[in-house]
């Protein structure tokens, strides 16, 4: 069994699955009952200065979108950062901690966006032994009115500055959670670098909308007929978080900047892909509540099996596809595939045809007896039939041999070549 | 109760009154919301889908299912309706299993088809329990047409002519409207009366008087012709196939097509069946009347089919579902004699066997008997001048409800065509 002990910015934990900031990391019966589970660690639900406790909405908190068969896709959220009095959060993250010494423990922290307030919530954690903090730069509803979460976030400024303040005030490594909703992650990743972040976690959840009560009128979730956004997570914003992850990962100002990879992680190959863009751990929330924590337990071995398998460390995954993620124009545009339908496996539901004489490019063919075949010579290999096709490996994409002819475009197949160097590409021709 | 599956002879009352209320409930229950959203999911949305091509009334199956997928099951249940006005009963009682479950992309990939005929008994229930009749009868034609048989034939074609404003009138031989659907099928695949609350609900179209008559007897061909535009017969099989065999005519030798009738009219409780039944045949019907003996309390059926499974016309689900209710099926035997206390067989190699026999269903068949014009038990043509055929009566396709549903429909299509003057 590979060896999954993770170091993560000097925060030691047995696996690199961490519970992300959120509902799973409220209290301590949860937290305990994540590590009993196996839970590589937590970051505790984001705490606020001190004060009248946080309130929240006494409706629905959740949204939802599924798939056909009600799997949990996406889920959005409204509610605000923990609306327990901080004394009765303090006193549990230490006892915790001390109870659980080889687990970590990371607090998340929003506080106003001024010195003073930051200075004191930080001497105010001082004492809980906790491994490290989490700057919630990134809640979008809620707390964003109020100055605070992706209010930040979304002002690099701000990220730098309240970055240097923790580092100036607190010992603690210090992570600094990242907003999504921006038009790129890279100025408030930037600023987290300068303003001497350990690491950067991302993503946090996304602006949106899950759906509209056609009865009522109201976007959900809705509190006594009125909507307001919440923030969307879960397996749907996945794609989103891996582009961010590895932007950063391979920009050259952040490149080396540790990364917690947060958004949507449900299984050991979501971490494995996150951890691969260049995540040093992973981050799980809507997994967990969706399915409850024992599901590390197949994150765990299914991790190790890939490891094994691999013949590889954890640190050998770690970014091990960041030098593979390019722009468009440094594509092979002499790689050409074709897709092949494997008979044996078809089961002639015909929805490759369907897909593709509707709406691509004509070049499947479809017999009376309802046996489906690719004409290469329409084939432009963009995929679609194996994406809608329900049978995994029954449709592949096959490469064409150096040398041979492209029946589509007649061309032979030759060397590497991009559009950097294509003769249709403007910038070419005139030089 | 005084009598057991044990009593010999032939006796009512064999079981008690929760037993028989369990026994004749419905097979198979309506899906509820949730079985019917996890089975339609798992449809794929075939292209030019398998399903709907072996659909005798080429329902658009995907397209139903997807519709109940999406929370409307009202909208499915009128996609099915659009070709098939029966749906309901379809739902119940076709053989998918040899239709367009048989064919599924997921039988051919998983051996578990889509539920298609339980997800289209969810859709026309939901629509028919809310009285809701989803066609509008256009303006009168001023044409008419009798229509002979209320079955599935018969019915169907009426609906179809009504829906195109023609004057319709069904002659029933039998007191009740529904054919086969009210005297026919085994009484948990119409369980709550359904047969009849189906054909209420079909003649919410308007414009359909049902009359009781025979042909031959009551009415006769040439004087529905002299009378109306056009002359629809959908009279299935009046007949049964004859046992030639010494003790084929005792007492308690009977058809099973009789005893299925009186089934499904009677208080089940009332109805005598005998300790030890034979069933003789390998149809639907056999399987009917065997497993519904068993039901009532027989403490012994045994169907015995003069060929091999395989040829056995009964699907091997409906074989099955013999077995699994406690009948015994026997291949390859041939009748020899009756006695009574027992029926005698032989197998192919000569060796003979009796089983012991309180009640005897023969089940070896149906014909058509309409003298003159049915000749020699040969099937009547689709159509003739100004008069059609469909159903069991008409020469083409299976003996099933939804064939005959499919030609009472394009019978009417037909039809409709020439009194508009569209065709000759």
């Amino acid at each position: 069994m590979a060896n999954l002990t993770s170091n993560f910015i000097g925060i030691k934990s047995p696996n690199p699955f961490w519970l992300a900031s959120a509902p799973p990391t409220d209290k301590a019966y949860n937290v305990e009952r994540a590590y009993e589970a196996g839970w590589g660690g937590v970051v505790w639900k984001t705490l606020g200065s001190e004060g009248p406790p946080i309130v929240n909405v006494s409706g629905p908190r959740y949204g939802a979108i599924w798939g056909a068969d009600r799997r949990l896709l996406g889920l959005n959220n409204i509610e605000l950062i923990t609306d327990r009095p901080l004394q009765v959060n303090l006193d549990e993250i230490k006892m915790v901690k001390r109870k659980w010494r080889d687990r970590a423990l990371v607090i998340s922290l929003m506080v106003p966006c001024d010195e003073e307030s930051w200075k004191d919530i930080l001497a105010r954690i001082e004492d809980t032994e906790a491994d490290g903090v989490e700057l919630n730069f990134g809640c979008p509803h809620g707390m964003a009115e109020r100055g605070m979460g992706s209010a930040v976030g979304q002002v690099p400024e701000y990220i730098e500055m309240v970055t240097r303040w923790v580092k100036q005030y607190s010992r603690m490594p210090c992570i600094v959670k990242l907003t999504p909703n921006i038009t790129s992650i890279l100025p408030p990743a930037v600023a987290a670098n300068r303003g001497g972040a350990d690491a950067v976690s991302l993503i946090n959840t996304i602006k949106s909308i899950t759906n509209v009560d056609l009865d009522a009128f109201s976007p959900f979730p809705m509190i006594d007929g009125k909507g307001s956004h919440g923030g969307y997570c879960g397996p749907a914003v996945k794609p989103i978080a891996l582009n961010m992850v590895a932007e950063i990962a391979r920009h050259r100002e952040t490149r080396g900047l540790p990364i917690s990879g947060i958004g949507g992680v449900t299984t050991w190959r979501d971490a494995a892909e996150f951890m691969a863009l260049g995540a040093g751990n992973v981050q799980v929330c809507t997994a967990a509540m969706t399915y409850g924590f024992k599901i590390v337990q197949e994150m765990i071995s299914g991790l190790s099996e890939y490891l094994d398998a691999k013949d590889m460390a954890l640190s050998d995954l770690i970014g091990r596809a960041v030098p593979n993620f390019v722009e468009w124009q440094d594509l092979n545009l002499n790689y050409v595939t074709k897709a092949r339908i494997d008979p044996d496996l078809c089961i002639s539901c015909g929805r490759c045809f369907a897909a593709c004489e509707d709406t691509s490019h004509q070049a499947i063919a479809m017999s009376p007896d309802r046996v489906f075949t690719v004409k290469d010579e329409e084939c432009v290999a963009c995929n679609l039939c194996v994406d809608v096709c329900p049978v995994e490996q029954c449709i592949t994409m096959v490469e064409l041999p150096k040398g041979s002819v492209d029946p589509r475009t007649g061309r032979t197949v030759g060397d590497y070549a991009n559009w950097t160097t294509h003769p249709n590409n403007p910038a070419v021709a005139a030089e | 109760m005084t009598q057991s599956p044990m009593t010999p002879g032939i006796a009512a009352n064999r079981l008690s009154q929760a037993e028989m209320a369990a026994n004749f409930a419905d097979i198979a229950p309506r899906f509820d919301r949730h079985e019917a959203m996890v089975a339609a999911d798992r449809c794929y949305f075939c292209h030019d889908a398998p399903c709907m091509t072996a659909c005798p009334t080429s329902i658009d199956i995907p397209l139903f299912i997807r519709q109940i997928a999406t929370g409307t099951p009202e909208a499915a249940a009128k996609t099915i309706f659009a070709q098939n006005i029966m749906g309901g009963m379809c739902a119940r009682v076709c053989p998918t299993e040899t239709l367009c479950e048989e064919v599924c992309v997921r039988e051919v990939a998983e051996g578990k088809p889509v539920e298609i005929g339980r997800l289209q008994r969810f859709a026309t229930d939901t629509l028919m329990d809310k009285g809701i009749h989803p066609f509008t009868r256009a303006a009168p034609s001023g044409k008419r047409v009798a229509v002979v048989g209320a079955g599935p034939a018969g019915l169907s074609c009426a609906h179809r002519l009504a829906l195109h404003g023609h004057e319709v009138t069904v002659f029933e031989r039998r007191p009740k409207p529904g054919g086969l659907n009210e005297y026919g099928i085994a009484a948990y695949k119409s369980a709550d009366d359904f047969a009849a609350r189906e054909v209420d609900w079909l003649l919410k179209i308007g414009g359909i008087t049902i009359r009781p008559g025979a042909l031959g007897s009551d009415i006769s061909l040439a004087a529905l012709e002299a009378d109306h535009d056009a002359v629809f017969l959908g009279i299935g099989l009046g007949g049964v196939n004859a046992l030639t065999i010494p003790g084929a005519d005792l007492p308690h030798v009977r058809n099973a097509v009789d005893f299925i009738a009186e089934l499904r009219q009677c208080d089940k409780s009332a109805l005598p069946v005998g300790r030890d039944v034979v069933v003789i045949g390998g149809g639907m019907t056999a399987v009917d009347a065997a497993v519904q003996s068993k039901l009532l309390g027989a403490q012994t059926v045994t169907m015995v089919y003069r060929r091999t499974k395989d040829k056995m016309s009964a699907s091997l689900y409906e074989q099955d579902h013999a077995t699994a209710a406690g009948v015994k099926i026997i291949y390859g035997a041939a009748p020899k004699a009756i006695t009574p206390a027992g029926v005698e067989f032989a197998y192919e190699t000569g060796e003979t066997f009796v089983l012991p026999a309180d009640q005897v269903f023969k089940a070896i068949g149906q014909t058509l008997t309409l003298p003159p014009i049915a000749k020699d038990g040969a099937k009547l043509a689709r159509r003739s001048g100004k008069v059609w055929a469909g159903g069991d009566c008409a020469a083409g396709g299976e003996d099933l409800t939804v064939t005959a549903v499919a030609q009472g429909r394009d019978a009417a299509e037909e039809i409709n065509a020439v009194l508009v003057g569209a065709v000759g």
